[in-house]
């Protein structure tokens, strides 16, 4: 009896921790967030004040009235930046999609001298650090004249994209049995058919995910960006958030607002995405 | 499916005209064809613009005097670089930085996983509450911690003094130890995710019975764990570790916008040090052959993470 209340005891305990370090854990993963949130919504004077004020007092939509209401009235040209940001990301991910399906497959269903050393080849390709591949980047594109320009950006994201979405593609590749493509050819399928007919279909939402993916990192570029962009036809969104810091100060709540404006879409995707996310990666990965 | 592509193949072109055999002899293989596009993307892009800066690393190249370009120098940049001090402190520092990260957050995401795992209810939700520092861009995480440990505005030090628990203002960005926890903060909040949702994937995926056995032949919790659902989950934490050292450079976003290496380069990173001599100093040869030694040590950090991965692949595959 005394044992069994002992064991009781013990349980409730460790239940009552564990519960405590999962809040505690998912407080510090959402505090800055939310932080971010409310200080884009408060009165300057609120966040400058001394002592704080925890909970605004009253709340204001001024930074995105300001924001969105152009150069001047103390915004930034954050319509152009998200455009620019739009139209690089987008287009960088599908054609970096077209380039990683096409390798993607080759990965997957054929048989290749030097496969696994072509492989460990392009993944080095995204080990380059982006400031060190800006140097000779920005030299090349300075000689080209395209800096500043949504085509030289886009190129830059498509190559930092493929080796991820070749990686991706392989592995949802592979989880399609071959068995499928097989029985279509044998019906009368040529190989191409038997490819958009049935192994393109069952790996859609795999291959969604990879462009999903590509996208938020191409979105998220900051590196890159900030060297070969100059002006608003083609800075985006990372590269703006830097118009908001002047010299000594840094326009806090204006910042705030744009980054709430900048996380939306990458969070809406990344809800979509998750779940084959990471069976992507791990079947890619683990099974070999 | 190579034989029986080829049996339609042969088929096709034994009943088809003569023609298509004769363009087939042309026709390069399918795998050549299928990674074209991929190779002369990563060429032009990563792999000519890097034999280019190769190149340029032997020069005294500035942008400033673009003939200089030809200027035959030799080893004299690495020379300088490997006598500075000032880059091996930084160099020092990123490797410091990126092991204590990485170790921390490979940690962390296994406490993180294992508290989600042990969820009874609401585990989507906790799952998807994890990954959100995912989909914060890297410049987003740097400005929110900048705001974050501000001196005088900032969360941190509000709520240190709202508790008492210190009564001036911490000089978190400004004193170089405090600047680099700092940093190491930002990047931990930023990165754990990515460790967490794997080692979890492997929690998840994990079978039952080897655990229960192991309970049955009378092993503690710990012994348990770190005997059979460790080397289970090595290799899901490993492939966290290459996909987190294929862009461990992110870091750099983190640091150029939380200090930007100040004060007085306390907190010089590689990265920034080579965006530093490169665009604000002009001296791209230098810059390039310091961004040599950036993209070896990342060469590096990968490689040694494709091994294990490969091992401890190897090890689960022999034993399950």
């Amino acid at each position: 009896m005394d044992r069994n209340a002992a064991h009781r005891v013990k349980r409730g305990l460790f239940k009552a921790t564990h519960l405590t370090l999962l809040f505690l854990a998912m407080a510090i993963i959402c505090l800055p967030g939310l932080w971010i949130v409310l200080s884009s919504l408060r009165p300057t004077v609120e966040i400058m004040a001394k002592p704080p004020v925890w909970i605004p007092r009253e709340i204001s939509f001024d930074a995105y009235i300001a924001m969105f209401s152009g150069v001047g009235q103390g915004g930034i040209p954050v319509i152009e930046y998200f455009r620019n940001s739009l139209i690089i990301s987008v287009t960088s991910t599908v054609i970096a999609l077209a380039v990683g399906m096409a390798g993607g497959y080759a990965f997957a269903r054929h048989r290749f001298r030097f496969k696994s050393s072509i492989f460990l080849g392009f993944m080095l390709t995204r080990t380059v650090p982006g400031i060190a591949l800006s140097l000779p980047l920005f030299f090349v594109y300075a000689k080209l004249g395209i800096i500043d320009t949504h085509f030289g950006l886009i190129l830059a994201y498509v190559a930092l994209n493929v080796p991820f979405t070749i990686w991706l593609i392989d592995g949802f590749f592979r989880q399609v049995p071959k068995d499928l493509a097989e029985a279509a050819q044998i019906d009368g399928c040529t190989r191409w058919q038997a490819f958009w007919q049935v192994e393109f279909p069952l790996a859609r939402p795999g291959i969604a995910s990879a462009g999903i993916f590509a996208f938020l990192i191409s979105w998220n570029e900051f590196a890159l960006a900030s060297q070969l962009t100059r002006s608003t036809s083609s800075k985006t969104l990372p590269v703006g958030l830097l118009d908001y810091t002047a010299e000594f100060t840094i326009d806090w709540r204006g910042m705030c607002a744009l980054a709430v404006v900048m996380i939306i879409p990458a969070l809406t995707l990344t809800f979509i995405v998750q779940k084959h996310l990471v069976s992507g990666l791990t079947s890619g990965a683990v099974k070999g | 499916m190579n034989e029986a592509g080829t049996v339609v193949e042969t088929a096709e072109t034994r009943g088809g005209n003569a023609s298509t055999g004769t363009l087939k002899a042309w026709r390069l293989p399918a795998p050549v064809l299928l990674l074209l596009p991929a190779f002369v993307v990563l060429a032009a892009v990563v792999v000519v613009p890097l034999l280019l800066s190769l190149y340029s690393s032997f020069t005294p190249f500035r942008l400033t005097r673009p003939d200089s370009i030809w200027t035959f120098i030799g080893f004299r940049n690495y020379e300088r670089l490997f006598t500075d001090w000032e880059f091996w402190v930084a160099f020092g520092r990123t490797v410091l930085l990126l092991t204590v990260a990485l170790n921390l957050e490979m940690v962390l995401g296994l406490g993180l996983a294992l508290l989600v795992e042990k969820a009874t209810r609401g585990q989507r939700i906790l799952r998807t509450i994890m990954m959100f520092p995912m989909m914060f861009s890297p410049v987003l995480v740097g400005f929110q911690f900048k705001f974050m440990f501000n001196d005088n505005v900032g969360l941190i030090n509000n709520a240190l003094q709202a508790l008492g628990l210190t009564d001036r203002a911490i000089p978190w960005l400004i004193d170089g130890t405090l600047a680099f926890i700092a940093i190491l903060t930002a990047e931990v909040w930023s990165s754990t995710a990515v460790f967490a949702i794997f080692i979890l994937a492997g929690l998840m995926a994990m079978p039952r019975e080897p655990v229960e056995a192991a309970r049955v032949d009378g092993c503690t919790p710990w012994q348990t764990f770190r005997y059979v659902t460790w080397p289970y989950l090595m290799p899901f934490a490993f492939i966290a570790m290459t996909i987190r050292s294929l862009d461990i450079a992110r870091a750099y976003d983190i640091v150029k916008i939380m200090t930007d290496g100040g004060p007085a380069k306390r907190t010089e990173i590689l990265w920034t040090l080579i965006a530093r001599t490169g665009y604000s100093d002009a001296r791209m040869g230098l810059a390039n052959a310091m961004a040599y030694v950036a993209i070896l040590l990342s060469i590096v950090f990968t490689a040694l993470f494709f091994r294990q991965l490969a091992k401890a692949r190897a090890q689960v595959a022999a034993e399950w």
